[in-house]
Parts: structure tokens; sequence; C-alpha cells
């Protein structure tokens, strides 16, 4: 079992909360061929997986990957390998809101654009 | 010419200021499309970093585009 909870860091920043984007159709589509991928790999497991989308805060649990097999081996392999693919090929974004205001899109290049708002909306960063 | 949907996600939204619009375009694939649409909106993300789908499939930047496609603009995910 792989549990993913809101941390209240990254990368050196305080998080105090983050907002998940998910494109659903295309989700569910992605996540149901990595479940039937890891099946092909790990012959004699079952999983299932969970991903929550909208606002969470510290603390909450965000994905949920559940795996049984017949030795802990595989279901640990197959665990790891259905969590890679899900932060790698899932139509899903995460926006860190920073305790100072400001807010990020995770792996995305910090905003070229000038002539957007970068700063939360709901609290003046000084 | 070609009638193109195109939605954008996440920072690519926000860059558009919308999550769709129709444009007519001189695009023959997705990678076309992707870099007309940045123009327009000053993305700077690498598109080896993006991903696409058209018409609600998966694609590659390859991909060919006819009128009246919808062209969906992922950018990097975060899944987990």
């Amino acid at each position: 079992m792989f549990e993913g909870w809101v941390r209240n860091q990254n990368d050196g920043r305080e998080v105090e909360r983050l907002e998940y984007e998910v494109y659903e159709p295309l989700a569910i589509i992605e996540g149901e061929k990595v479940l039937d991928e890891a099946q092909q790999r790990f012959p004699h497991i079952n999983a299932v997986c969970v991903h929550r989308s909208g606002l969470l805060d510290i603390g909450e649990c965000a994905v949920w990957v559940g795996v049984s097999a017949a030795h802990r081996d595989e279901a640990f392999k197959a665990c790891r390998f259905i969590i890679d693919e899900i932060k790698t090929r899932l139509p899903i974004w995460k926006k860190e809101h920073y305790v100072d205001g400001d807010s990020g899109w995770v792996n995305c290049e910090r905003c070229a654009n000038v002539n957007h708002r970068h700063t939360d909306p709901g609290k003046q960063g000084n | 010419m070609k009638t193109i949907t195109i939605r954008y996600f996440a920072v690519f939204r926000e860059h558009a200021g919308v999550g769709e619009e129709s444009l007519s375009l001189d695009a023959s694939t997705a990678m076309d499309v992707y870099h007309q649409t940045q123009e327009r909106h000053g993305s700077k993300e690498p598109v080896g970093h993006c991903k696409v789908a058209i018409n609600d499939v998966m694609a590659d930047w390859s991909s060919a585009v006819d009128d009246g496609d919808t062209v969906l603009l992922f950018p990097p995910v975060a899944g987990g």
C-alpha cells in the first residue's frame, strides 16, 4: 500500500495547501491502462488506486494505491510501478499554495508570462 | 487553414486566460498547434515536458490534426 499525504513544505518552501486539477476522462482511461499494465507485469496481483482532486489541506491523503499479492516482493514492486506511472502519465496537475501568499504549479517553469497574477488572490503577499 | 478547438489546463489556462478557444490555424500536427498557441499566450514550457490529446485520446506531438479537431494541451503533469 502507498499513501501520498500533503506535506507542509516542498523544495524548501512552506506549503499551506495543495490544489489538484484533474482532467478526469483521460485520468481514468490512463489510470486503468496503468493498472492493466501492472497486472501484466505482476500477474498474481490485485490493485486499486484512488487520486483526489481539488483543494487539500496539510496532512490530507491525496493518493492511495493498494496492491494484494501472494508475496510482498511482488506487491511492493507493483505498488511502486503504479504510483510512478500515475505521477508521470496521468493528466493531473498540482498547484502549491505557499504560506507567503505565492503559488505555483509543480513541475512547471516559474511563470514566464508576467501579465498574469501569481499571488494567491485570497492572500496579498508583501 | 483549419478551425481547431484548443483546451488549456492548469498553468496553460492561466497563461491563456481561457480554458478553451477555437482558432483558425495553419497547422498539420499537434506540435504546430502547440507552438502557435504558446507564442500567442507566452508559455515557456518545454514541449518535451508536456503532453497532448486529440479528441480525448492521448496522442503524440507528431499526430496529425484535422479541421474540427479538439486539441487538449497538457502542461507538465504532477499527480501523486
